[in-house]
Parts: C-alpha cells; structure tokens; sequence
C-alpha cells in the first residue's frame, strides 16, 4: 500500500494506464509541459511525449470530437476538460456521436474514450469553475458516468474507464483533490462500472451520495452513531451512470429510510432518479418519505456564498434526523 | 484551363510609436491633449489597480484573477473611440476599458472576491460583464451588432450615428468554433462589430505556434471577407489609429473588422498560474521592456502635454483613489447586505417561482436552526461605489 491524495491517484493511473497500453492517449488543453492546471496529468508528457500527450488547441467541441474519430479509429483517448463548466462546448460531440456511434452503426463503430473534468464546488474558484453537471451525461443514452471519492477508488474507476468500450464521463470531485490520503494498492485494480459500494453497514437509515458530498454524508453519519445512537448505512454511488439499483434497495429494505446527498441542482438530478427507483421497487419498505439534499435549482453562487448551496454535514443530519422522526 | 491565382487582400502591421519611444510622425494619430491625458490616465489606473489586486490576492484579501497588466494599450486604444450609446463586449483582461467606461473600481474588487454584484453592470453603460467562457461573448457582439442594423433599418435609432460593438478576445480564444461563427455572422450580417484580438501569444501555458499554424489571426480575416490589420498591441496609437479606421468604417456601414493586436503575457495566465514551468521567462523580462506605459508616457512628455511633475501627480491621484476604492470594497465584502446568502435565489427569473421560493425558504429555516435569520440583513453604511470616469 502506497500513501497517496486523489490528485496523485488519478495522475498514477494515467501512468498505469499509458504504459500497460500504447493505445491510451491523454489530450487536452495545458496537459503537457505545464501537466494540467491541477497537475494531473504530472510526468506524462515527460515519459511519453507529445505524441500521446497533446496539448490541444483551446477547443473543447474540437477535442471531443477529434477524440471521438481517433477512438473509432482504435486509439483510446483520455480527454480532460480543464473545469467541467467549459464541457457544454464539447456536449454536441458526445451526445449526437460519442453516445450513439455504436447505436447508430449497429455495433460495428464503437468509440472507447474517456472525458475526465473536474467539477463541483468548495475551492473559491471564478464563475464556470464549480458548477456541477453530471446529470446531463446520466441523462444522456450511451454514455456511462463514474464520479470516485477518494484517492482508491478514484484509481480504481479511471482504470475501469479507460478499459470500457464505450464512452465514459470520469468526474473528478476537485474539492477532494488534495484534501486527504489514502492507502491505494501497490498494484493496478479496477472497479466495475455500474456497481455501488456499501462503505458503511448500518440498520437504521440509508445514507446515499457520490463525489464531494461523500464528506458532508460521512461528518454527519459519525454524528448521527455518536449523539444519536443511529446505525446509517452509507452507500457511495461510485457510478451514476448505470445506476446500481441493487445496493439502493437491498439497503432501504433494510432501513426503510433514506437520504440521497449531492451537490448537483435538484431539479432533475441524481436524487430524483434515486428516489424514482426506490418508489419503483421497494416503496411499500419505507417508513418515512425519502428526502434529498442537494444544490438548490440555482447557478451554484460566486465563492463568498457558495457554502451556502453546498450539502454540508448540518444539512444532512438535519435531513436525517427528519426522517428518523417522521 | 490555365490554373489562375486568385488575388487576396494583403494584411498590414502597423507600428506608430515604437518600444523605444520612436514616434512615426506620418502615421501620428491626431488626439487632443486632453484625450491623450484621459488615455493615459485609464491605462495608469488600469496598471495600479491590477498590481494591488495581485499584493491583494497575496495575502488572501483577493480571489483568482486574471492579470490585465501589458493589456492596457489594447483596451484603452480601441475603446477610446467609442461613446456610451456603444456597446463594450469584453473578455477578461480589459481592465482599462471597464473603468473608462465607468465601471466602478469597487464593482472589479467585488467581482473577483466572489461577489455577483461586481458582474452588474452600472447604470447608463453599454457594457456586458467580464466573461470567463472563452470566446462565447464573440456572438453576443454579433448579435448586438445585427440588432443595431435591424434597429437602424427599422428607423429606430435616432442618433445620426451608427452606432458599433467594440468586442474582444485573447489568441487561445480564436481556436474555438464559436470565434468562428461570430466573425462568419458579422461578416454575412454586416454587423457593425469591431474584433480585437489580444495575442499574447499564449493560451495558459500553450504558445501560439501549437494554437495555429497561420502567421496572423488577422489573416482570418480575409477569409471572412471583412478588413483585418495586426497591430502593436502595446503601442496604445498604432491600436487606437486600426480601432478608428475601424469604427469608422462601422458607422459607415461597411461592417465588422478583425484587429489582431499583438503583445505578450508578461503576468501569469491567472494569479494560480506559474508560467516558470512552460516558458524561458528570460524571454519575459524582454517584452517587460516594450510596455506600454512608459514609452506613452516619454511621448506625453516628448509632446509636451504631460511634464514629469504631472505624471508624478497623477500616480498620486490614482493611489489615493484605489486606496479609497479599497477601503470601501472591503467594508463591502463584509456587509450582510451583499453576504445574504438568499440572494443567490433572487435573479434567475424575473419572478420567483413557487419551487424556488420554496428551495429558498429552506435555507433560510436551515440557516435559522443555526441561530442566524438571514430574512433581515443588517444594513451597513457602506459608500455607493462611484463611476471610476472622472
């Protein structure tokens, strides 16, 4: 086991994923010399080369979509997008042909790539820089979504990523980029796409959320057992795209209660779908209501009060307890 | 057939007053002394307030920004031929063309701390806000520029004037399919749309020769079928004389023109950049040496509209009143006025929908389990930011 934070997990599996296969290429703006405005991409241009580290010209729509033709041709492109709010330039790409090209050619086209974007709130940055969108990609057929949360599993998924066939959206929660270590395997592992993790067992009420907001659901869950003598079940997502409806409802079997947390605008976000699923398949188990916590249905405000719309753990437990009581 | 060569416009550079202060007296803009004061006086306060901004930022008193310094001559040149009835299309470094146009110093100090109220633009400006996304403001001066045409064939501009759109854009920027749209639309339109383009001769850390293969980007202009010059960017006369040509030429109805201002970043990309790992900043320190500010300044004196006792006065006056606009920024950032966080739900439509007041509602009550009622926010005698026009 290796100490290491999330930007360096992410950085070693580029590295991991470049040299087991000459076919992964890391492109995108400032990813060479400079090795990326977060420093992701560390070492790369370095070790391999202008070749299959690119610095792009400043076009987001000109680097999906010349990913999406290299991917088609054979190559697997690991595109970065410098900050997630500049990816509605590149969205065409990936909806109209990044997510359909199998579709469309019955299967004979297919276009293995990977877009990686840093996203969410929490670091005082400008405008652009900290919304949070993913539920456009979940809401867009053909393409899968993986969000990790913490230096492991961020490893593990950009692995699994880059591996899948099919287009991916690896969002990287920015505010956990540096924020805290971890113990990540000497050698290289990988995550199943599609599949939840149960990070916590727990009887009481189902605590579900992905990316930065894990932190808020992790502070308020240790509140929760210590003040309140509650036993929260803590599910991470891991990949909003396919969505694991298992772990969510063999859980809220078991609790009857839960809380869905992310930092995305409400209104057609993530916890809907969540939510939409529970009442699906397990509704006659709840015993409360399911709430979410999320952004509100706002731009997410300049840094001096952009706390205020993030899920934070007052918020959650506030959530919790609510249900707990109901 | 015979193969024929198809005859295209030839580009110009022009450069009027040199980095060593050398003046061409033939191509010497004719500017009063009063106008060549004020020019000065926008880049000086321009050059100032974004030196304080970094000391600022230093030290934790300021967000991330985008330096300006080494822009002046850019946005002063071109905006100076511009009235109020115009519009300004900025980016994000036209520092010196925002105060000149009015914009309150506070309002840039609140912009980069974080605050939308900075965003705002003041009463009676043409002006949209700093824009982040690269090149996306390009159509909005487009479109403005088409609405303006629309609105003069309509006889709906009484002014006996055309009026134009000043807009501008860095050299990473003209990558991106929406530069392209915007010049192809103004040039199809004829909207009276005047293209500045900032090289600086980098995008963050990607130089302009992996950004484009062609010499200039004023060369795209021929493609689009409009006129297109490149410039000493940091030649504030050379800008100013392609800017009026080009104005004039807007008023005239003979629409949009693409100006390629070269000059170079010699601040980082953003106060979170470090430009030691991309770039021989040897290099740096040689266009330190063609700035803008001092060889205006030697061609003020030169000229005799300015003395030394006079520059020295007017760095006098533009300190005490960035002090100022600071002091009373910062009274602002701490006001619970500007600080309510329910605000953030008060302007996405002009009505608040029911989902949202609801939305709203509970932040408040969340906000109010916390002991704070943000329903009422204190008032605090904070100044109305003044117009940095003088």
């Amino acid at each position: 086991m290796v100490e290491m934070n999330m930007a360096k997990a992410i950085n070693l599996a580029l590295l991991e994923a470049m040299t087991k296969d000459p076919k992964v290429i890391v492109m995108g703006e400032d990813v060479g010399p400079d090795e990326g405005v977060f420093r992701i991409t560390e070492g790369l241009f370095a070790k391999f080369g202008g070749d299959r580290v690119i610095d792009t010209p400043l076009a987001e729509s000109g680097i999906i979509g010349t990913a999406i033709g290299m991917a088609i041709y054979g190559m697997k492109p690991v595109c970065e997008i410098q900050f997630s709010g500049f990816d509605y330039y590149n969205y065409h790409q990936l909806e109209s042909h990044a997510a359909r090209f199998r579709n469309r050619t019955r299967g004979r086209l297919t276009v293995p790539m990977v877009m990686r974007a840093p996203y969410g709130g929490g670091i005082r940055a400008l405008e652009h820089h900290s919304e949070s969108r993913e539920a456009i990609y979940a809401h867009t057929p053909g393409l899968k979504v993986v969000i990790p949360s913490g230096p492991r599993n961020a490893r593990a998924l950009l692995h699994s990523a880059i591996q899948d066939p099919d287009p991916v959206i690896y969002y990287e929660p920015k505010a956990c980029y540096r924020l805290f270590r971890e113990d990540v395997p000497e050698t290289m592992e990988t995550l199943p796409i599609g599949k939840a993790q149960v990070v916590k067992q727990g009887k009481d009420i189902t605590l579900i959320s992905y990316g930065a907001s894990m932190r808020a659901t992790l502070e308020a869950a240790e509140t929760l057992e210590e003040d309140d003598g509650v036993k929260p079940e803590i599910i991470d997502l891991l990949s909003i795209c396919p969505l694991d409806t298992d772990t969510i409802i063999e859980s809220v079997k078991k609790t009857g209660r839960a809380v869905v947390i992310h930092e995305g605008p409400r209104t057609c976000g993530l916890a809907a779908e969540v939510i939409a699923r529970i009442n699906e398949k397990v509704l006659m188990y709840l015993e409360a209501p399911v709430v979410r916590v999320t952004g509100y249905d706002v731009p997410i405000p300049y840094f001096s009060k952009e706390q205020a719309f993030l899920p934070d753990s007052d918020k959650v437990l506030n959530a919790a307890r609510a249900t707990l009581s109901f | 057939m015979p193969r024929t060569p198809i005859e295209l416009p030839k580009i110009e550079y022009l450069s009027i007053l040199n980095e060593h202060g050398e003046l061409d007296k033939a191509l010497e803009p004719k500017i009063d002394p009063k106008g060549l004061i004020e020019m000065y006086r926008y880049m000086l306060l321009a050059r100032r307030t974004d030196e304080r901004m970094l000391l600022m930022q230093r030290q934790g008193r300021c967000g991330t920004f985008p330096q300006s310094s080494g822009h002046e001559a850019i946005s002063m040149g071109s905006i100076f031929n511009i009235n109020k009835d115009d519009w300004h299309v900025p980016a994000y470094r036209e520092l010196a063309g925002l105060l000149y146009r009015g914009w309150p110093l506070e309002h840039i100090l609140l912009y980069w701390n974080g605050f939308e109220e900075g965003a705002s633009p003041p009463e009676g400006v043409n002006d949209l806000p700093v824009c982040v996304p690269i090149a996306t403001q390009l159509l909005h001066a487009a479109g403005i520029g088409m609405a303006m045409n629309i609105e003069e064939r309509d006889g709906g501009n009484k002014k006996k004037e055309k009026k134009v759109v000043m807009t501008y854009f860095g050299d990473g920027a003209s990558s991106e399919g929406d530069c392209h749209e915007a010049l192809n639309f103004a040039a199809v339109f004829n909207a009276p749309v005047v293209f500045m383009c900032l090289n600086n001769q980098y995008a963050i850390s990607v130089p302009l020769s992996k950004q484009m293969r062609n010499e200039t980007i004023a060369q795209r202009a021929v493609a689009y079928g409009i006129p297109g010059i490149k410039v000493d960017g940091n030649d504030v006369l050379a800008v100013y004389q392609a800017a009026k040509e080009a104005v004039d030429r807007a008023r005239n109805g003979e629409g949009p023109t693409l100006i390629e201002c070269l000059t170079y970043r010699v601040t980082p990309h953003t106060t979170a950049d470090d430009p030691k790992r991309y770039r021989d900043e040897e290099q740096t320190k040689e266009w330190v040496l063609r700035d803008s500010l001092p060889r205006f300044a030697k061609y003020l004196q030169q000229k005799g509209v300015m003395n030394e006792k006079q520059l020295a006065a007017l760095e006098e006056e533009i300190d005490t009143q960035i002090k100022a606009a600071v002091a009373n920024a910062e009274e602002m950032f701490k006001s619970e006025e500007l600080l309510n966080p329910l605000a953030m739900f008060d302007h996405l439509f002009e009505d608040i929908p029911p989902y949202l007041q609801e939305q709203k509602d509970e932040l408040r009550d969340h906000f109010k389990t916390k002991g704070k009622d943000w329903s009422n926010p204190q008032k605090k005698s904070t100044k109305a930011p003044a117009s940095s026009r003088k």
